[in-house]
């Protein structure tokens, strides 16, 4: 893609469009990887806390003054799809203690990548239970390590998921191709979904 | 009942015994997280809402030149380009809340506009395959 002109980029600043995935699972699951193998920039780091998301709708009086006040690292990257559309993902934590930012960074998104490591598969039960309360597609990359135990992939998708649409893949984060081929199957799932009138 | 459906029922009695202190995983110390907000002046909540992380935010022509100090100085040069409240909140090394706040005031003052859509119409969903599937 040719760098667009001063002049031209001005004008078509209004008709640019950002959209967001979320990428997502337990820890050291492999998310900033996913997130720095496919992104044009490093991924960058922002921090994300809890009164910010809590103040204004819950009652603070309980977080005043005490030391629960927790920071999230958020990394994300940035794909230029084309002149006017661009793409991030935001690597979020999936424990459930960080549930208060979820709805925070849900908000808009399009859908959201669940990393799966074999050796945790519990790891990733929190998020997929908020993304199906939210009605948000997801999609299960089991991210195959080399020299990790193999496992039965329908196997797998029975321990987490009821419903059998929802797709799982093989994905090493750590491969361009392998990140761009899950984020392929994520978006037509997601189309998959609204074309039956469904999505949110 | 699969294995999640287990988990979550160990989960749900695991709920009555009382948590553990929350963790910090960020790189900022905890004690560090109040102090930002006082670029804010305190305020923690936007004028305006609906700035979602990815939101674009850019500067209106001749902002260079407002009667601006420190990081609402700092949005404006930065946004001459579109960044996101993310971006703008990781340059600035702030914390999202704060961002939001400042992107927001900035934006009631008319020196930037942010774009923002409510809806993702299905077009729009079709074109981003098209163009990850060319990447």
């Amino acid at each position: 893609m040719s760098v667009p002109s001063e002049v031209a980029y001005q004008a078509r600043a209004h008709d640019l469009v950002a959209l967001k995935v979320v990428v997502s699972g337990g820890f050291g699951v492999g998310k900033t990887t996913f997130v720095g193998a496919i992104s044009e920039i490093e991924p960058l780091v922002t921090e994300a806390g809890m009164t910010e998301a809590a103040v204004g709708v819950d009652d603070t009086a309980g977080l005043r003054g005490d030391k629960t006040t927790t920071t999230v690292a958020l990394d994300f990257g940035r794909i230029t799809l084309d002149d006017t559309l661009i793409l991030y993902l935001f690597g979020t934590p999936g424990q459930d203690r960080f549930a208060f930012l979820w709805d925070d960074l849900l908000d808009g998104a399009l859908g959201a990548v669940v990393l799966v490591d074999t050796d945790r598969i519990d790891d990733c039960y929190p998020v997929v239970d908020f993304f199906e309360a939210r009605g948000l597609p997801f999609l299960l990359a089991v991210n195959q390590f080399e020299g990790s135990r193999r496992f039965d992939l329908d196997e797998i998708r029975e321990a987490i998921v009821a419903d059998s649409t929802v797709p799982l893949v093989e994905c090493d984060a750590r491969h361009r191709e392998s990140v761009k081929a899950a984020l392929v199957i994520l978006l037509e799932h997601i189309l998959a979904g609204r074309s039956q009138g469904g999505g949110s | 009942m699969n294995e999640r459906d287990r988990w979550l029922a160990d989960r749900r009695a695991a709920a009555a015994e009382p948590a553990g202190p929350p963790h910090s995983a960020g790189k900022i110390p905890p004690d560090s997280f109040v102090r930002p907000f006082i670029l804010t002046g305190g305020r923690t909540q936007p004028l305006q809402d609906g700035l979602r992380v990815e939101t674009l935010v850019h500067a209106q022509p001749g902002t260079l030149f407002a009667p601006l100090q420190f990081e609402r100085r700092r949005i404006v040069e930065l946004c001459q380009t579109p960044h996101s409240i993310a971006e703008i909140a990781s340059a600035l090394q702030v914390p999202l809340g704060v961002a939001r706040v400042l992107v927001a005031d900035l934006a009631t003052s008319r020196l930037v506009s942010v774009h923002q859509q409510a809806e993702t119409p299905i077009q729009l969903i079709e074109r981003v395959l098209d163009r990850v599937r060319a990447l």
